[in-house]
């Protein structure tokens, strides 16, 4: 199938900002839906608000689009009622790590089947350019005009400690591996979160005077480097991008089974 | 396996906001924006097919489209 039979063809243009990374992720995921092979009815995405969750409404797959910071939790349900269908659960950083952050690390210790993709731009898009848990100690946000006093979380070091079975982190820059690691990511039987830099050039960029679209995706390009590489015990600065975990565990719709089995059969 | 050979850039200029990227991106410098902000693909020989600027095209509006 191409990859344009995966969407929602109506409603294009779509309401990103010009050059806004949250379009460039919905085609690499795309992308790695269709190398997959997968039906479009064998597919759940489930979001949440913000910008980023808006790409539920352009996936011509089973879609939720649901409330702000729950996205994880009406995916818990979707798949302990269906688990043989793939979920994909995009998020944007405040909506995954703000008001879904507890939502966040309780979905990873559980290790249920699912892909959480967190697309982020560093900053509240949808609502104006607010600061998240992700904009960084000393960057700035309509909210942080003498700048942000807030450390950000390391999404890959939190998904990692609160026991995802495979996380991964990349960038808009980087499409092929963006689309590579989103195709292991789903393909993995367990919790998978994929943390994904995405530009967000009218609040974050602008605000941080860091130039247009193409100049944020330049930064990527010189402030990212792959996982472990010499360039990165040169400039430890360097944010690495890769694959971190990748492990087996037991899944929790296989677990939940088991726990109706040993219900039934009156044993524990 | 052949190198792909370039048949032609189909480009959906409604749904193009004329952000740059593939322009700027391109190896090869084979696209411009035209004089209403709209990405077109003028030096066709020069294209290796490399697929860059409808893989990080953020409008989903571009698909280079290769010789069978
Ligand atoms: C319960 C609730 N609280 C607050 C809001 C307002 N709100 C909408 S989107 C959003 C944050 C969006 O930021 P993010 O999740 O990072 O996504 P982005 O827009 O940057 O892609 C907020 C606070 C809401 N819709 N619901
Ligand atoms: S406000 Fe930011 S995140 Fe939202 S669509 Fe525009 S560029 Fe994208």
């Amino acid at each position: 199938m191409a990859v344009r039979d995966y969407l929602r063809e109506r409603f294009f243009p779509h309401m990103w900002c010009p050059g806004c990374g949250h379009g460039t992720i919905l085609g690499a995921l795309l992308r790695a839906v269709e190398s997959l092979g997968l039906k479009k009815s064998e597919m759940v995405m489930v979001s949440g608000i913000g910008c980023s969750s808006r790409i539920s409404g352009y996936v011509d797959f089973h879609t939720l689009h649901t409330l702000h910071g729950r996205a994880l939790a009406f995916a818990t349900g979707v798949k302990l009622s269906r688990p043989e269908v793939k979920l994909m659960v995009p998020m944007g950083d405040g909506d995954a790590l703000a008001i879904g952050g507890n939502h966040f690390i309780h979905a990873a210790r559980r290790n249920i089947d699912m892909t959480a993709i967190v697309m982020n731009n560093r900053i509240y898009g949808m609502t104006g350019g607010q600061y998240s848990p992700l904009t960084g100690y000393g960057a700035l946000a309509t909210t942080a005009p003498y700048r942000n006093i807030d450390h950000g979380f390391d999404v890959v070091t939190l998904a990692s400690a609160a026991g995802a079975t495979f996380v991964a982190r990349t960038t808009a820059y980087h499409v092929q591996q963006a689309k590579d690691i989103l195709q292991k990511a789903i393909a993995h039987k367990g919790f998978s979160v994929v943390e994904i830099l995405s530009q967000c050039p009218t609040y974050f960029g602008r605000k941080n005077r860091m130039g247009s679209a193409v100049d944020m995706l330049r930064w990527f390009k010189e402030n990212t480097t792959k996982i472990g590489s010499k360039a990165k015990a040169e400039n430890p600065d360097l944010i690495e991008r890769g694959i971190f975990v990748e492990k087996q565990l037991p899944e929790y719709c296989s677990e939940y089974d088991k726990v109706l089995e040993r219900a039934q059969s009156g044993g524990s | 396996m052949a190198k792909p050979k370039l048949k032609e850039h189909h480009i959906e200029r409604e749904w193009c906001k004329g952000c740059g990227i593939c322009i700027e991106f391109c190896p090869k410098n084979v696209l411009e924006l035209d004089e209403k902000d709209k990405a077109v693909a003028v030096r066709l020989e020069d294209c290796i097919a490399c697929r860059m600027c409808e893989l990080r095209c953020p409008d989903l509006a571009i698909e280079v489209i290769v010789q069978e």
